[in-house]
């Protein structure tokens, strides 16, 4: 079972070669080659969802314990990691798969299946490594593809914002290195487990607490929280719309609030003012992501607004369960706030994804996103506008779609653990998101035909076959994963993700082995 | 200690130069020194005054010679700076492509995104 764990990076980094050199010779290679390779890796993450029990932990390179000290680089597989590595591939295959309609247009397409491959490389890596190392390399992988990928359509704006995401990762990823440098120093031990154990056992110095500091203000640029958001909404608008899916679906998470929940539960102990910090944190995201999407008439700018906001969700439905961990509270309350948040990241995955693939789809067929110059796209592209609505009824917490079931969980875990203000803002939020999908559905697809679109005599019909059965699936997702709230789903999926970070102290004693 | 503060000095160098310079180029050079800086203090993480390399071969296996330096803080920053190397070209080019459709690099002038 342990050597199933490198498949994860090693297959699609030897897509991403393959993809280049082959590409050269059949042009076609690299589309199909992609798809098929993403696929099989959500098998596999499905697979080792239903037969993986205990942690598994490969030591790479074979090397055992030495004394007590782990000498080997360890790869983990655990509960929050095969969920992160769901959906991660998940996500990434339907991309891949809509990219096959819709990349026809670009040039160099086989560059850009290469860097698709080698970001999803990197991501895998950064959720199943065990080395904060480790975590940093596969990030920038990760990071370094994104850029490019942001920058793939060439025009003014995608270099711009480009180039802004570029400054700000980089200071990012230095912030993190320095905090990992810190650690390091303080602790003589890059592995996350036994860098627990030291901290267990000798408490902590000021050094550490200044690493959590640094280490927070990184991964949290990483993942846009709201002091750190300037360069979302240009990269995630700017990228080509599979790419936005990813960036907004997946990268954000994998490379951001994933390490932060894994550093900040597993690695360092829970204390009241970290997880204040991040609680606080969350909120603003929360509020304020909202409060700047509304006013948006561009609608890929709009949606990597809300990107900002929902993540906010995710972050205080987390942040509220450290909160009553950390008070020693009552731990079926943080275990339902932790679960609400960690069911809120997939959903988010599954209907903003959507969302940005139907963007695409408009942008496809019209070649414009203001939607002040849209319109009665309903009766022309009938699968975009349902799959597309059922989307927005998701973001905004309608009944019986998958939002409205995270939602309703994070605001009663919030009442249970008697924090009132915070259950207000979030329905409060969910009432605006719902205000500006209206927005976006009503300007987009349901009102008249724009006069500007007539004119202009672009003959609207529906999108290739690969890009409706990306949306198509997404939006059957969108219902299926409300069955998540049945206790015997839950406990499939959910569960042993959820069960990783409210035991936190119990990783480093399953990853060790003593 | 007075070495720490320095490298402390060459990080916020660096990032006076990433936020307060309105030329492309020079703020890529300002992301430069922030990394230098970086690795600079990982190596001084490891270094261990008058110690030797870490290679227990000839000479050094028969003493009980313990003072080494640390290695691993070393193998880091090899790797850190082919990061740095990859995210400097990109940055290079991106800021070359960026002279060739606005014909400037003062980011004063490239502000078609907002809002």
């Amino acid at each position: 079972m342990d050597l199933y764990i490198p498949l994860f990076v090693a297959v699609p980094l030897g897509g991403a070669f393959l993809s280049a050199i082959i590409g050269h010779f059949l042009k076609r290679f690299g589309r199909i080659f992609t798809s098929v390779i993403l696929a099989f890796l959500t098998g596999l993450s499905l697979f080792l969802i239903f037969t993986v029990r205990e942690p598994l932990v490969l030591k790479v390179g074979g090397w055992e314990l030495l004394g007590k000290i782990p000498i080997a680089i360890y790869m983990v597989i655990d509960g929050l990691s095969i969920y992160m590595l769901l959906i991660i591939n998940l996500i990434g295959f339907l991309s891949a798969f809509y990219s096959i309609s819709y990349m026809k247009k670009f040039t160099a397409e086989n560059n850009y299946y290469t860097l698709f491959c080698i970001m999803t490389a990197g991501m895998n890596g950064v959720v199943i490594s065990g080395d904060i190392f480790n975590i940093y390399v596969f990030m920038e992988m990760a990071a370094i593809s994104s850029y490019a990928l942001v920058a793939f359509g060439i025009e003014k704006e995608e270099l711009e914002a480009s180039f802004k995401y570029q400054v700000l990762g980089g200071m990012s990823s230095l912030f993190i290195l320095l905090g990992i440098g810190l650690l390091y120093w303080s602790t003589s031990t890059l592995n996350i487990a036994d860098v627990s154990r030291i901290i267990f056992s000798n408490g902590k110095s000021e050094l550490i607490i200044f690493a959590q500091v640094i280490l927070l203000a990184g991964f949290g640029l990483k993942a846009a929280m709201i002091p750190f958001h300037a360069w979302l909404p240009d990269a995630h608008s700017s990228a080509p719309s599979p790419i936005s899916s990813m960036l907004s679906g997946v990268l954000i998470k994998a490379i951001g609030a994933y390490v932060i929940l894994r550093l900040f539960f597993n690695m360092f102990a829970i204390t009241y003012d970290v997880s204040l910090v991040i609680t606080i944190i969350g909120t603003l995201s929360m509020v304020t992501g909202v409060l700047l999407a509304i006013g948006q008439w561009d609608i890929k700018r709009l949606l990597a607004y809300h990107s900002i906001s929902q993540m906010g969700y995710v972050i205080l439905g987390v942040g509220i369960g450290m909160l009553v961990l950390a008070k020693n509270g009552d731990r079926s309350v943080a275990t339902l706030s932790i679960a609400g948040g960690l069911f809120h990241l997939f959903n988010h995955a599954v209907f903003k994804g959507l969302l940005f693939l139907n963007a695409g789809a408009v942008e496809y067929e019209t070649g414009i996103r203001d939607m002040k110059k849209l319109g009665g796209l309903s009766e022309k592209m009938p699968v975009t506008a349902s799959t597309s609505l059922s989307a927005s009824m998701s973001i905004s917490g309608i009944p019986p779609f998958n939002g409205f079931f995270s939602k309703l969980i994070i605001i009663i875990a919030a009442i249970q653990a008697g924090y009132y203000v915070l259950s207000i803002l979030a329905v409060f939020v969910s009432i605006i998101t719902l205000a500006s999908f209206l927005k976006v559905q009503r300007f987009t697809f349901f009102n008249k035909k724009s006069s500007g679109l007539e004119s202009s005599g672009i003959s609207v019909r529906e999108v290739p076959f690969t890009m409706c059965f990306s949306m198509i699936f997404l939006a059957v997702l969108c219902i299926v994963l409300s069955l998540m709230i049945i206790p015997s789903v839950r406990e499939i999926i959910l569960t042993p993700a959820v069960d990783v970070l409210v035991n936190a102290g119990k990783y480093s004693a399953t990853v060790l082995g003593y | 200690m007075i070495i720490y503060l320095l490298c402390i000095f060459l990080f916020l160098v660096g990032l006076y130069g990433v936020v307060a310079k309105r030329n492309l180029i020079k703020i890529v050079i300002g992301l430069a020194i922030m990394e230098y800086s970086v690795n600079l203090f990982l190596i001084l993480i490891g270094y261990v005054k008058g110690g030797a390399a870490p290679i227990r071969s000839g000479e050094m296996a028969d003493k009980a010679f313990t003072n080494f330096v640390d290695p691993l803080p070393q193998a880091m920053v090899l790797t850190a700076i082919v990061i740095g190397l990859a995210t400097t070209a990109l940055l290079l080019a991106i800021a070359i492509r960026i002279y060739k459709k606005y014909g400037t690099f003062d980011i004063r002038e490239i502000k078609n995104l907002k809002g």
